[in-house]
Formats: structure tokens, C-alpha cells, sequence
């Protein structure tokens, strides 16, 4: 049941994230271009998903627990730190260049797109790296 | 640069979905919906019950992605700000960012704010205005 479930939300996911348009990096960067071509739509997109995910989570955290498993996993740190706002900082930076941030690009690429899979495999990379740099460093 | 349609209909019911989404994986496994960790957690060489359902995610997002492609969103419309240098580098930045920073849009700017986590509000306002700098400054130059 629970990996039935987790497919569902994946199928959602994807779903929701080409419907949308933002599999489009054109769309999200013309979005960012408030003087320029600007288009909206990436507000009502984030505006109709942040409400549904807050009324749904109100009414998820009322229980101790999920449905198909022992505990709610949860991030626990609440420090603001230079590694969370530099972070924000080089991913702003990467999405603001390439139009592109994780899922949609993950989604994008059933879509066959060169530069899709161009982006995923330097995005892994970096990913593991920065991964196994921080292990190193916490050690 | 391509001018693109304001579509706030397909955008909201999309985003409706992602919600959806987020909303069906936290009320069943207790999870956060976070593209960045959910597939950043594929790379650990271990291939057990956490690595099942990271992967099993995935498949759901591309095969929600290819229907939706299939049905009703036109892939045509696909286009790139640059070539594979640019994806590369765009990749390499994002990749890393969201690692440091501990999650993206999803992870961050969906499920972050819907349970009122000051770390996401704060991530989400940074990336999402570096991001808009960046393009006002790539595409108008420094003036704007």
C-alpha cells in the first residue's frame, strides 16, 4: 500500500509539474522577467500548491502518524545558517541561468531534450559532491 | 528569448496537483514531497527500503510527466535559454545549492511554507530573488 501510494504522488508530481509548464524553462525564466517578457503563471502555480498542501497538512498533522508508516519524517533543524542562504543563493543563481530546478527538470526528461539530460547528470554530480563534501566535513 | 502565454488555469490546476502530491506522500509514508531529497537519497549505493520508494517517486514523476506529454501538454513548447554549457553549468549551481541549502522549490517554497518552517521561508525568498536577478540581469543588463 505505501509504495502504491508513493507512485501516486510521484504520477501526481510529474503530472502536475508538465501541466503546469514549468517542465518549460522558458516559462519559468519569462516568469522572473518582471520588466521584460513576464509571465505570471509560475504565481498560481506555487499559490494553488501551497494551498492545497497547507489545508492537506493541518488535517495530516492532527494524526501521530501517516497512514503506512511508523512516523512523520521530518526536517528538525531550525538554524539559519550561511550554508542554508548560500545554498538558496547558488540555486537561485542556477535557476535564474538555465530556467530549470530539480523535479520539472527531472520530469523534462521523458521529453527527449539533450539539454535535459545535460542538466540532470551536471545536477546529480554536483549533488553527490557536495553530498560526500559535507559527510567529510561533519566528520 | 520566447514570449510565453499566461496560462493561469493549467498552471493553478498543475500546481493543484503538486499539492496533491505532497499531501498523499506526507498522509501515507510521512514524507516530505522535495524533489532534492528525494532524489538526491538515489546516490547512497544502498539499495534498500528507502532507496524503494526514492526510486519508485521517480518513476511515478517521469511516467506522470510522459501521460501528461501524451495527453495534454504540447512538448513543443520546450525551450531551452541555452545550449549544453549552459544546462551544465545551470546543473552543476542547482545541484549544489540544493544541497547545501536543503531542498528546492518543492521541498522549500511547497512543503516548507505549508508547514510554516522559518528555514524554508527564508531559502524560498533567497533563491526566488537571486533567481529573478539573475534573469533581469542576463537579459537587461545591469540597468535593468
Amino acid at each position: 500500500m505505501k509504495m502504491l501510494s508513493v507512485l501516486i504522488a510521484g504520477l501526481l508530481f510529474g503530472a502536475g509539474v508538465t501541466i503546469s509548464g514549468m517542465v518549460n524553462p522558458m516559462k519559468v525564466l519569462n516568469f522572473m522577467d518582471l520588466p521584460g517578457l513576464w509571465d505570471p503563471s509560475l504565481m498560481f502555480v506555487m499559490g494553488a500548491g501551497l494551498v492545497v498542501t497547507l489545508v492537506g497538512y493541518l488535517l495530516i498533522f492532527r494524526r501521530k502518524a501517516p497512514l503506512f508508516d511508523d512516523a512523520f519524517h521530518l526536517p528538525v533543524s531550525t538554524m539559519i545558517d550561511a550554508k542554508l542562504v548560500g545554498g538558496a543563493v547558488l540555486f537561485g543563481l542556477g535557476w535564474g541561468i538555465s530556467g530549470f530546478c530539480p523535479g520539472p527538470a527531472i520530469a523534462s526528461l521523458v521529453f527527449g531534450n539533450a539539454e535535459s539530460f545535460y542538466f540532470v547528470a551536471a545536477m546529480a554530480l554536483a549533488m553527490v559532491l557536495t553530498k560526500s563534501m559535507l559527510a567529510r566535513s561533519a566528520a | 528569448m520566447i514570449a510565453t502565454d499566461f496560462t493561469p488555469w493549467s498552471a493553478a490546476i498543475g500546481g493543484a496537483m503538486i499539492g496533491l502530491s505532497a499531501v498523499v506522500l506526507m498522509a501515507t509514508a510521512g514524507r516530505i514531497a522535495g524533489a532534492t531529497g528525494i532524489f538526491a537519497g538515489l546516490f547512497t549505493g544502498k539499495y534498500d527500503d528507502d532507496f524503494r520508494w526514492r526510486f519508485i517517486f521517480i518513476v511515478g514523476l517521469l511516467a506522470g510527466a510522459a501521460i501528461s506529454g501524451w495527453l495534454v501538454f504540447d512538448a513543443r513548447d520546450i525551450a531551452f535559454a541555452g545550449g549544453p554549457a549552459l544546462s551544465i553549468v545551470g546543473g552543476l549551481f542547482v545541484g549544489a545549492g540544493v544541497i547545501l541549502g536543503a531542498g528546492c522549490t518543492s521541498g522549500h517554497g511547497i512543503c516548507g511554507l505549508a508547514r510554516f518552517s522559518r528555514r524554508s521561508l527564508v531559502a524560498t525568498c533567497v533563491f526566488m530573488g537571486i533567481a529573478i536577478v539573475t534573469v533581469i540581469v542576463t537579459r537587461h543588463g545591469l540597468g535593468g
